[in-house]
Parts: C-alpha cells; structure tokens; sequence
C-alpha cells in the first residue's frame, strides 16, 4: 500500500475526468443522431416504422445500462467480434442515449399545438417542409431544456463503463484507490468532480425552462 | 382527367356527403355548391356539422361517400392531389394559428416561397401587399404574440390571401374574440367580398351573415335543413330556423 495523494495521482483523476466529458459528447453525439431519426420514425405515417421504433425503445429502456455495456463488450466478444473498450462503451451508450432522447423529442415534437400542422397543411406545405419549417424550430425550442437536463444523465451514466475496463473518470478513481486504499477521500473527490460537471448543465437547464416561458404564447385558445 | 372548371360550373360542390366519427353520423347526406364571387354562410347549432362540412372541403376530414369537387378537384377520391388542392383553398381556423416563431413577414412568404417557388424579394412585395388588404402594413417585422387576437386573425387571413386561392373558408374565425375585435376581423372579410373573393364562412354572427352571405346553408342534425338567400334568417320556413334566429342568435 503504498504513499499519499500526491499530483500524479491527481493528474490521472484529471484524465479520467477528460475521457468522462469525451465518453458524454461521443455519447450525446451518438445518441442524438439515433435519437433523431427515432422520433421522427415514432410519429412516422408508417405503421410498421412506428411500430419497429416503439419496439426498439421499450427494449432499451427495459434493459439497465449495464447490462447493455457487458452484451456490447463480451458479447460481441463471444461472436468473435473483438471491440476496444471505448467502442463498446460509445456503441453501448449511443444506443442508450438514443432511445431516450427520441422518445423525449418525440414528446416535443407532438406537444407542438395540432392546429399548428393543419395550418401548414392548409398552406400546401408537404409534409418535409411541415416538419423542417414550421414544427422542429417550434419542437427544438421546447426540447431543449429537457435535452439538456438529460445530459446530466448521461455523464453519471458513463461511470458505468468503467465495468468494461474503460478509464474514466470512476474506473481511474478505482485504480489509484487499489494504490492508496483511500476509499473515502478518493470517492469523495470522484463524486465532488461529477458534481462540478453535472450542476452547471442542471442551472443551466432550469434557466432555459424559465426563459422558454415567454414566446411561445401563441397557443390555441380553448 | 379532371380539367379545372368552367366559370359556369361551381367552386365548390357537395353532393349526399356522408361522414361520421364512429357511431355518431356527423353528415347526412349533405348538398350545397358554392359559384364563383359567391359568399356562403353555414350556419346551426353546435354539433349540426356545420364545421365538420367545411373541413371536408379542404380535405382535413375524409368523407365515407358522396362527392365533393373543389376547383376541379375530386376531393372524396383518395388519390386526390391534396397540395394541388390546397393551392387553390384557403383556410382561415378560429385559432388563428399562426407560426409563433417566424414574424408576420415570414409567416406570410413561407408557402408562396416553399410551395410555389417565389424568390424572396416577390414575396416580401407581396407580403406587404396582402397586410396592406388587412390593414396590417405597419405589424411587418412583428411576431403573432406581439399582436391582439384580432389582429392576428388578420395576418393569419393575409397569410391566405397570399397564396392566391379561389376560394377562401373561414371556420368561426371570430368566435375567440371580443366584438370590438370581431368586427375589426368582419371588417377585412367584407371588403374581400366586395373584391369578389368567393367565400364559404362558419358563423355565429347572424347579423354578419345576413349582410354578407349571398346565400344561407342552415345546417341541423347533419342535414342541410333550410337553404336560400339571406332573407331566410328574417322570414325563416321550418320552424327548427325559426328557433335558431329567434333565440336571440340574430344580433344586427
């Protein structure tokens, strides 16, 4: 068991932290990408690319992350498919993130007032030029406090992958505490840097919710 | 195969149009045509379907049978070209529904510029021109939430105007506003009859109707119960049209 914090130490938490921001951006990028394409085929005219969406969601999101992280590393692994940990990681969390922020921008998207598309529709505008001009920019500006509260959710989740062997944040806090054997101290920095990420996005989140209270008042009258 | 009308054909023609929402049968075997430069009032009570047969015109709501032809357009069929369709329709809703993120200019050049292709400079003159019909020229760079009700009705029927349709529908587009506003609102759809505009309206304003309309639909139980000139309103003949005006529903 060997010495004392010192800056060495320090500085390898301060990569893993590094690679927890990289993991949430590949992650969030990922994911968003996906996530896009998810809601848009879960309000598909199409019911069978309704249905295939709504089906790939409920799985993920009945599966735990971990569980999702172990099948993209070993499993993979097993079909023969050998994959570094930050590949498996970024599959892995893509395709979590993904599921959740289309079923969240799904939500945004049809709380977009109904009368909104028959008005377009009303104009001649088909259905790509409904979406892209005249419901999206109404849908991101609601989506965007909620996407990034849940951004707070992807970067705690990204300590999961430290079960595959990748170094983030948490898997180097559990390597210099096999050195030190500080478990308290060494957690406690580990869970003070999460915080020191997480809590700038959450106020963040809460004031773009206040702010997304003006401008939008052109809503249905009962 | 379906050549756009002759002008002695109607704009818009309905005929034993059948619709219902599940159980309850919404349109019984409704007829009524609309010629060109004519103003149609539909009026009844609420739930006489009178709103429903004005959304099947522009195709919100599909029919179960009959025949309905607008512009041209066989709207009952399901291969109906609905983009056509709606270039030569436009809708006004009682929500008025205007885009709350784009200004009023936006909102107005959007499908002239999308649909029909019209480079920006033109559609901005034209913008102008059709706040100018509604009396609006000055809400140019405004958004929808800087204006009154009534002045949003009004942007959002210059938004029609712009698409430069042949007949226009107004579904209860002033039943969200106080009657200062309201007439500011009947105000514009008066002058664009007066330019000729061919109109079918839902209202509840019987006085309006009585005005403007050059011909009444009195609508009951989804069935078309009384029809002819405005007159009708003054010297009902069915007694359900006596009781619809005489409740108090004829304001002048």
């Amino acid at each position: 068991m060997g010495g004392h914090l010192n800056i060495n130490h320090l500085m390898f938490l301060g990569q893993g932290a590094l690679w927890t921001i990289g993991l949430s951006v590949i992650a969030l990028i990922g994911g968003g990408i996906v996530g896009f394409v998810i809601a848009l085929a879960r309000i598909s005219p199409l019911k069978s690319v309704r249905l295939a969406s709504a089906t790939y969601v409920q799985l993920v999101q009945g599966t735990p992350l971990l569980v999702i992280l172990f099948l993209g590393y070993f499993g993979l692994a097993a079909i023969g498919l050998k994959v570094s940990p930050l590949t498996a990681a970024s599959a892995s969390l893509t395709l979590y993130v993904a599921a959740y922020l289309g079923e969240i921008w799904r939500g945004c998207i049809q709380s977009v007032p109904k009368p909104q598309w028959e008005a377009a529709e009303g104009l001649a505008l088909s259905r790509t030029q409904r979406m892209s001009k005249v419901i999206l920019p109404q849908a991101i500006r609601i989506a965007t406090p909620p996407t990034v509260g849940f951004m707070v959710q992807i970067i705690k989740n990204t300590s999961l992958a430290s079960v595959v062997g990748f170094v983030e944040l948490m898997r180097s806090g559990q390597i210099v505490n096999n050195s030190l054997f500080e478990p308290f101290a060494i957690y406690a920095i580990i869970a003070v840097t999460y915080f020191a990420m997480c809590y700038p996005l959450s106020l963040f989140s809460q004031r773009l919710e206040r702010r997304m209270g003006r401008g939008r008042s052109n809503l249905a009258p009962a | 195969m379906h050549q756009n009308a002759p002008s002695s054909e109607p704009i818009v023609s309905l005929r034993d149009v059948q619709k219902s929402f599940g159980p309850l049968r919404v349109l019984d075997g409704v007829s009524f045509a609309v010629q060109r430069g004519e103003v149609l009032a539909l009026i009844g009570r609420s739930g006489s379907g009178k709103s429903t047969a004005l959304r099947c015109i522009d195709r919100f709501e599909k029919v179960d049978g009959g025949e309905i032809v607008v512009c041209g357009h066989r709207v009952d069929r399901p291969d109906v070209d609905l983009r056509a369709l709606r270039q030569d329709v436009g809708i006004v809703f009682q929500s008025y529904n205007l885009f709350p993120h784009l200004t009023i200019e936006q909102n107005i050049t959007l499908a002239p510029c999308a649909v029909k292709g019209i480079a920006t400079a033109q559609a901005r003159d034209l913008a102008r021109k059709v706040l100018a019909q509604v009396g609006l020229e000055e809400k140019l760079h405004a958004y929808p939430e800087q204006l009154s009700g009534g002045q949003q009705q009004r942007a959002a029927i210059a938004r029609s105007l712009a698409m430069q349709p042949k007949v226009m529908l107004f579904d209860e587009v002033t039943s969200a506003l106080d009657p200062e506003l309201t007439a500011e609102v009947l105000k514009v759809i008066e002058q664009l009859a007066a330019d000729g505009m061919t109109m079918v309206m839902v209202t509840h304003e019987m006085g309006f109707a009585k005005g403007i309309a050059d011909r009444i639909v009195f609508m009951h139980r989804g069935k078309v119960h009384e029809t002819g000139p405005a007159s009708i309103l003054t010297s009902p003949t069915t007694p359900e049209l006596t009781q619809f005006v005489g409740t108090g529903n004829l304001k002048s």
